[in-house]
């Protein structure tokens, strides 16, 4: 009973989720990104649900252990990390706030239309493709023809 | 054959084509023609090993003899790959490549989309993520195969060449035998002969664009989505996939 009093709010811990920075792009959370599914405990053991972006994206080993890493470091010692695959991630539930967060960082949100919108350094909306596939599973390479800068579009899936 | 023998070598046969697929598409790494498509062969190989992981992970699961994925994809011999025979050709050059992953790709894609509504939801969950991921894949093979067809004499020349080679290898795609008349009965998968027809619109769609023609011909090689004859090529591709684990037994990062 005393521990059930004792243990840290769901509302708790998707706050202390919301500041564990995703490994590859630091400067969105792991919560921003979407792909923390559900937190609930069972018992004294916490469960965390989180589903993969891409199926081979390699920094899904890492985000598994600064979960934990982070959770430890409140002071949870059961955790139960949970792999989700279906509903499959979709950029959609990127926040709003990851969004911005992005576009600041130089990293074009993802778009429905499938390109981003403008450039994110200089905000022209004259941009070509310059390759499906970028330096992550999740991006793409795109270049601004009047700044002329490269830059990373988050792709829309 | 019961139901999890049967589900057990589909499994092996989805994972085995990721598998081989990506390990010849990563053979690029570092030898593309151009940085960005570099890129693309790099990440395209990587979301089949991701998708070999969870299709692989599940046969080991279902087999339920403490063969994990990592066990299935290293310590298995050429006899017991269950891949298309499509997937273990070389690489040949950059065209032959991606002549390949289309045909691979809209065959896949297809595929994926009908285990979306497979009566094992341990499957249809593992298809809706990796449908996503070959879409996308699809997307960019098609549009090479047209650029490169439809391009200069040369590289037209060379996805002709490319296509006349591997279409013997398409048919195997759609051939049935009795793991899948069982994975037809269970409602787990398709029967393959049923994904031709879409996929021959598909295809004659874009080579139509790409002004390539396909050739006159049904003539199928087979034999390695049954294990029963692989090509040559199978074996050495394994000792350099498997080399690591062969030399060092059950190494671990």
């Amino acid at each position: 009973m005393s521990q059930t009093q004792d243990r840290p709010s769901v509302q708790q811990i998707w706050d202390w989720l919301g500041q564990v920075p995703d490994p590859e792009i630091p400067v969105i959370s792991l919560t921003d990104l979407g792909i923390i599914r559900d937190v609930d405990w069972q018992g004294d053991t916490l469960v965390v649900t989180v589903t993969p972006t891409y199926s081979g994206c390699p920094a899904t080993t890492i985000i598994n252990l600064d979960i934990e890493t982070a959770l430890r470091g409140h002071g949870i010692e059961k955790i139960e990390l949970k792999r989700q695959l279906s509903p499959a991630w979709t950029t959609e539930w990127l926040s709003e706030a990851g969004r911005a967060k992005l576009e600041a960082y130089g990293i074009a949100p993802p778009q429905p239309a499938s390109g981003p919108e403008r450039c994110p350094h200089c905000g022209s909306t004259h941009v070509e493709k310059v390759s499906q596939f970028g330096s992550t599973p999740c991006k793409a390479t795109w270049r601004c023809r009047d700044c002329l800068e490269p830059f990373d579009y988050f792709k829309c899936i | 054959m019961t139901r999890d023998q049967a589900l057990f070598e589909f499994l092996c046969r989805m994972g085995d084509n990721t598998l081989i697929l990506g390990h010849r598409v990563s053979e690029w790494c570092g030898h593309a023609p151009v940085l960005e498509e570099d890129i693309a062969l790099a990440n395209t190989a990587l979301d089949l090993i991701g998708q070999t992981q969870l299709w692989l992970g599940l046969a080991g699961e279902v087999e339920g003899e403490g063969r994990d994925a990592d066990k299935l994809a290293f310590h298995r011999d050429a006899w017991d790959f269950r891949n298309l025979l499509l997937v273990e050709m070389p690489n040949g050059d950059f065209g032959r490549t991606l002549m390949r992953q289309f045909l691979f790709d809209a065959w896949h894609t297809i595929l994926l989309g009908r285990l979306m509504t497979s009566s094992e939801p341990r499957v249809a969950e593992i298809a809706e993520k990796a449908s996503k991921e070959a879409a996308y894949h699809l997307e960019r093979s098609a549009d090479t195969v047209v650029s490169l067809g439809d391009g200069t004499e040369e590289s037209h020349a060379r996805m002709q060449a490319a296509l006349d080679y591997l279409w013997p290898y398409v048919g195997e795609m759609f051939v049935a035998d009795a793991v899948d008349q069982a994975m037809a009965e269970e409602g787990i998968a398709p029967d393959p002969a049923s994904l031709r027809p879409e996929y021959d619109a598909l295809l004659g769609r874009v080579l139509k664009e790409a002004t390539l023609i396909i050739p006159d011909s049904h003539f199928a090689h087979k034999g390695g989505r049954d294990g029963r004859m692989h090509s040559e090529h199978l074996g050495h591709l394994l000792t350099q996939m498997q080399w690591l684990q062969r030399a060092y037994p059950d190494a671990r990062w």
